[in-house]
C-alpha cells in the first residue's frame, strides 16, 4: 500500500482524510486507483495533477515506480513562465 | 563568484563564458524576429477590438469591409469551429470573441488586405452592435455575491457553495495545528496586501506570418516560447492534422512566460486560409497591453505568529487572484509557494481565483509566487521589526532545509536556501552602513522548476564539427549553454559546435520554454544524445581496430583502447572517426527523447537599499544584490543576466508598474509612456552572487534559474521602503503618489 497526501481542498472527496492508502506500484496505477476509490477526485485528476515522490515533482510519468515507503504527495498540475 | 566549496566534477567548458552564438546577428540587426519574416504576395492583417469592458455582441456586419478594394479576407469567431475541449475553447474565444466581449481590447474581427492602411480602413467599416453589460475589474469586488458575472458555469467542484459565480477555483494546502501554533506565539501580525496586474513587458510585440495553401498545408512563423505548443493549439483550432502545420519560431525579443500561448496566430492562419495568400500580423504596443496576458492581480491576507526569539509558530494566508476573464490556476502555485522558505509545524494557505473583465492571464516568471511571497515576507519583516530581531537571523532560524516538510506537502531534498542565506550574511552589503532616510530590505524567494518533454538530436559532421538540434526557442542563452554541455561531454572545443532551434517538422515534440526547464532538461537530453553518439564512435573505432566495442573508452574527445587485451592503438579523435564515417557504417548521430520530470526546486535571496524622497514620493534604488543557487552555472554570464533581469522586472513591479482601469472598465495606460518599466538610469548595477549546490537530478548539477529571481524583489523593495519611511506599506506598486499618500496619512 502507498500512502498519498491529498491537498486540502480535495479532502472533501476523501471523507476528510489528509492521507489515503491505495494499492499501487506506479503513478499510473496510483492515479487509476485514486479515481476508482475516490470518484470525487476524478475531475481533478483528469484536468491534470502533479505528483511529488520523495520530494521530487513529476508532472507526467505513468510508469515511475513507487516504493511502499515512498512519500507521495498529490499536487496541482504545475506550469511555469 | 561561487561560494560553495563542496566537491564537484571538474569541468573544462561548463562554467566558462564563451561568446554568445546569437551575438553578431543581434548587434548587427540581422537576427530575424517575428515581424521580420515576409513572403511573396503577402497580405497585412489588423484586428478590430472591443471598446467595452463587457458587452454582448448583438451582431457583426462585415459586408462593407469585405467590399472595400484591397480587402482579401475578413474573419470572425464564426470562422472557427466551437471546440469540445474547454481549454481550447477559452483560447479560441480569447483570440476572437464569440458571443460576448469580456474585456477592453477583446478581439472581434480581423481583416487581411493588400496594405496596412486598407486593412485599418476596413476595420472602421465593420459594424458591431453591442449590448453593454455591467463590468468588474477588481478581484475583491468580483468575489462579492452581487458582482457582475463575467462567465457563468465556470466554477470547479472545489468551490464552496454560495460564492460568486466569478469564483472559478479554490485550493488549500498546509499541515499542523494552527490554533496551537498561534497560541504559542508571543506576537501575531495580520495584514492585507494587494498587487496590481503587471505585464511581462517584452520589447518585441507578438508577430507572425501564416501561409496556408489550398491543399491544406500551412507554414507559420512566429515569435513564441514554444513552437510545438503553437502547432498543437493552432492545428486544433483550424481543424488540421499536426503534420500539415509547420511552425518555425523566430528569434524572440523577450517572453518571460507571456509567449507560452497564442493570440494572433490562429487568426492569421484563418485569414490565410480564407484569402489563399500569406498573411502577416504584428501587434501594436497598445494591443500587446490590452489583449495579451498580464500576470494576475491579487489581494492577500497573511497572519503569522512568532516567538520573542524569532521562531515562527504558525502562518496562514488567504490568496485571492484574478487571471482576467477566463479561469486560471495560478493561485494554486501561489498558495503552494507562499511559505516554502520556512520550516513550519503549522501552516495553511487558501486560494481562490475570480473572473474579472480583464485580459486573460498569461504566465509571468514563477507565476503566482511573487504575489504570495511578497505578502508573507512583508509580515515576517514587520514581525522582525516589532520584536527587534535581525531579519536574516530570523530567516536562518526558520529556513527550510533537507528533510523539511514543505508548506505544500513534499519533504525537501537537497536545497540551497541555508547556504544562500549564509552567503548574504557573509556579504559586505548586509552590514554596510545606511544613511538617515535610507532603508534596507531582504526577502527570500522560491520556485518549483520543471523539466518536461524534450527531444534533442546531435549530428557529427565529417569535418569533426557537431550540430545540435533542439526544440526550444532560445530565450535566455540556451544555445550557448547547450553547446557547452555538448562540448563538455564530447570533449571537443565549444566553437566546434553549433546549436540551432528546430521547426516542428524537424524534431520531435518539445514543451514550451517555461518552468526554468531548458538548461536543465534540454541540457540533460543533450548530454544523453552526446553519449549516444560517443557509443557509436567507440563502435566505429572498435571496428577499425578490430577489437571488441567493450574494449574502447571515450576520453578527452577521442576513442582509446582500454583493458589488457585491447591492443596499443593510438587514440582516434572525434574528427578522425567522423572523417571516415562513410566508410565505417555511415553518418554518426546521437539522439535522446524523454520526459524530464524531477527538476530541483530553487531558492534565492535579494538584498536592497533604497532612499525615498519625501517631497516627491520617488524611490531611488541605491544598491541591489541577488543571491541564488544555480546548481551549476553552465554559462555564468547568462545566469547573472537572469538574476539581474528578474531583479529589474521585480523593481518595476514593486515601484511603478500596474494596469490602471477607469470607471468604464477600460485600460488607461496601454503604452510604455504611461506604464513605467525601469530603464537603465533608474537602476544601480545589480550585483550577483551565484551559489552552486549541485542538483542531484542532473548529471552536471544544473538547476533552473530563470524564474526565481522575480520572486523576492517585491517584498525586498517593500521592506526597504517601509523601513526607510518608517511606515509599513501593503500595496503594490509603491508609486510616488501612493508613498506620498502613505506619508500624509502617517
Amino acid at each position: 500500500m502507498v500512502a498519498v497526501v491529498i491537498w486540502g481542498s480535495l479532502r472533501q472527496f476523501t471523507d476528510g482524510q489528509a492521507k489515503v492508502e491505495v494499492e499501487a506500484s506506479t503513478f499510473k496505477e496510483l492515479l487509476d486507483r485514486l479515481s476508482t476509490d475516490y470518484p470525487g477526485l476524478k475531475p481533478q485528476i483528469e484536468r491534470g495533477v502533479s505528483l511529488a515522490l520523495d520530494g521530487r515533482i513529476y508532472r507526467e510519468a505513468w510508469f515511475t515506480p513507487i516504493g511502499p515507503d515512498s512519500e507521495v504527495v498529490l499536487m496541482p498540475y504545475m506550469a511555469g513562465g | 563568484m561561487a561560494l560553495d566549496s563542496s566537491a564537484k566534477r571538474v569541468f573544462k567548458v561548463v562554467g566558462t563564458r564563451p561568446p554568445r552564438p546569437d551575438g553578431v546577428d543581434k548587434v548587427t540587426g540581422r537576427a530575424l524576429y517575428g515581424a521580420d519574416v515576409s513572403a511573396p504576395g503577402m497580405l497585412t492583417a489588423h484586428i478590430l477590438r472591443s471598446p467595452h469592458a463587457h458587452a454582448e455582441i448583438v451582431s457583426i456586419d462585415t459586408s462593407a469591409a469585405e467590399a472595400l478594394e484591397g480587402v482579401k479576407a475578413v474573419v470572425t469567431a464564426a470562422d472557427f469551429a466551437v471546440q469540445d475541449d474547454q481549454s481550447l475553447r477559452d483560447i479560441q474565444e480569447n483570440c476572437m470573441a464569440r458571443t460576448k466581449v469580456l474585456y477592453d481590447g477583446h478581439a472581434i474581427a480581423a481583416v487581411a488586405a493588400t496594405s496596412a492602411s486598407i486593412a485599418r480602413a476596413a476595420l472602421k467599416l465593420i459594424k458591431v452592435a453591442y449590448k453593454q453589460l455591467p463590468h468588474v475589474t477588481d478581484v475583491d469586488a468580483a468575489m462579492r455575491p452581487d458582482a457582475p458575472v463575467v462567465q457563468s458555469g465556470r466554477s470547479l467542484e472545489t468551490v464552496p457553495a454560495g460564492m460568486s459565480e466569478n469564483v472559478t477555483s479554490h485550493c488549500e494546502f498546509g499541515h499542523g495545528d494552527l490554533d496551537a501554533g498561534f497560541a504559542a506565539a508571543d506576537l501575531i501580525v495580520e495584514r492585507s496586501f494587494t498587487t496590481a496586474a503587471t505585464h511581462q513587458g517584452y520589447i518585441e510585440p507578438h508577430a507572425c506570418l501564416a501561409s496556408m495553401t489550398p491543399d491544406g498545408k500551412a507554414d507559420l512563423w512566429c515569435c513564441t516560447q514554444g513552437q510545438y505548443n503553437v502547432r498543437t493549439i493552432c492545428a486544433a483550432l483550424m481543424g488540421m492534422e499536426a503534420s500539415q502545420l509547420r511552425v518555425t519560431a523566430s528569434e524572440i525579443g523577450g517572453g518571460f512566460g507571456g509567449k507560452t500561448t497564442v493570440f494572433i496566430e490562429p487568426v492569421a492562419l484563418a485569414l490565410s486560409r480564407k484569402s489563399g495568400r500569406p498573411v502577416k500580423m504584428v501587434m501594436t504596443r497598445d494591443e500587446v497591453f490590452k489583449a495579451t496576458g498580464p500576470t494576475v492581480s491579487s489581494s492577500t491576507d497573511v497572519k503569522i505568529g512568532m516567538t520573542r526569539d524569532g521562531r515562527i509558530t504558525a502562518g496562514e494566508a488567504h490568496l485571492r487572484y484574478s487571471g482576467g476573464a477566463f479561469p486560471c490556476g495560478t493561485v494554486d502555485m501561489g498558495a503552494q509557494a507562499a511559505f516554502a522558505a520556512y520550516d513550519m509545524t503549522a501552516v495553511r494557505t487558501l486560494g481562490w481565483n475570480a473572473l474579472t473583465n480583464r485580459p486573460k492571464e498569461a504566465a509571468y516568471r514563477a507565476p503566482g509566487a511573487p504575489q504570495a511571497i511578497y505578502a508573507v515576507e512583508s509580515v515576517v519583516d514587520e514581525l522582525c521589526q516589532k520584536l527587534d530581531l535581525d531579519p536574516l537571523a530570523v530567516r536562518l532560524k526558520n529556513a527550510a532545509r533537507k528533510g523539511t516538510r514543505s508548506s505544500y506537502g513534499p519533504t525537501f531534498d537537497d536545497i540551497g536556501l541555508v547556504a544562500t542565506l549564509d552567503a548574504v550574511k557573509a556579504h559586505p552589503h548586509y552590514t554596510a552602513p545606511l544613511a538617515p532616510g535610507q532603508g534596507r530590505g531582504l526577502s527570500a524567494g522560491f520556485w518549483f522548476n520543471f523539466g518536461g518533454n524534450t527531444c534533442v538530436s546531435l549530428n557529427v559532421n565529417t569535418d569533426g564539427t557537431v550540430g545540435v538540434t533542439e526544440g526550444n526557442p532560445d530565450i535566455g542563452g540556451s544555445r550557448a549553454a547547450i553547446s557547452q554541455m555538448a562540448a563538455e561531454e564530447l570533449g571537443i572545443p565549444y566553437d566546434k559546435i553549433r546549436t540551432i532551434i528546430a521547426d516542428t517538422s524537424s524534431l520531435g515534440h518539445n514543451d514550451v520554454t517555461d518552468g526554468s526547464r531548458v538548461t536543465f532538461a534540454v541540457g540533460l537530453a543533450t548530454i544523453k544524445a552526446a553519449q549516444d553518439a560517443i557509443a557509436k564512435m567507440c563502435s566505429r573505432a572498435a571496428k577499425i581496430w578490430d577489437i571488441d566495442e567493450e574494449a574502447v573508452v571515450w576520453e578527452d574527445g577521442a576513442a582509446r583502447p582500454s583493458g589488457p587485451n585491447a591492443g596499443k592503438f593510438p587514440p582516434m579523435s572525434l574528427a578522425e572517426i567522423a572523417a571516415v564515417s562513410f566508410n565505417t557504417g555511415g553518418p554518426i548521430a546521437g539522439h535522446y527523447e524523454y520526459n524530464a520530470d524531477g527538476a530541483g526546486v530553487s531558492f534565492g535571496v535579494h538584498l536592497v537599499d533604497v532612499e525615498v524622497d519625501r517631497e516627491t514620493g520617488a524611490t531611488k534604488v541605491l544598491r541591489y544584490t541577488v543571491f541564488q543557487d544555480a546548481g551549476c552555472a553552465v554559462h555564468p554570464s547568462y545566469v547573472e543576466g537572469q538574476m539581474q533581469g528578474g531583479a529589474v522586472q521585480g523593481i518595476g513591479w514593486a515601484l511603478n508598474e500596474e494596469y490602471i482601469y477607469g470607471e468604464d472598465g477600460r485600460l488607461q495606460n496601454a503604452g510604455f509612456l504611461d506604464y513605467r518599466v525601469p530603464v537603465a538610469s533608474d537602476l544601480p548595477s545589480i550585483e550577483t552572487v551565484i551559489l552552486e549546490i549541485p542538483n542531484p537530478g542532473h548529471p552536471y548539477g544544473v538547476r533552473g534559474v530563470g524564474e526565481t529571481p522575480i520572486v523576492p524583489p517585491l517584498a525586498a523593495l517593500s521592506n526597504a521602503v517601509s523601513r526607510a519611511i518608517g511606515l509599513r506599506l501593503n500595496r503594490l506598486p509603491m508609486s510616488p503618489p501612493r508613498i506620498l499618500q502613505a506619508l500624509s496619512e502617517g
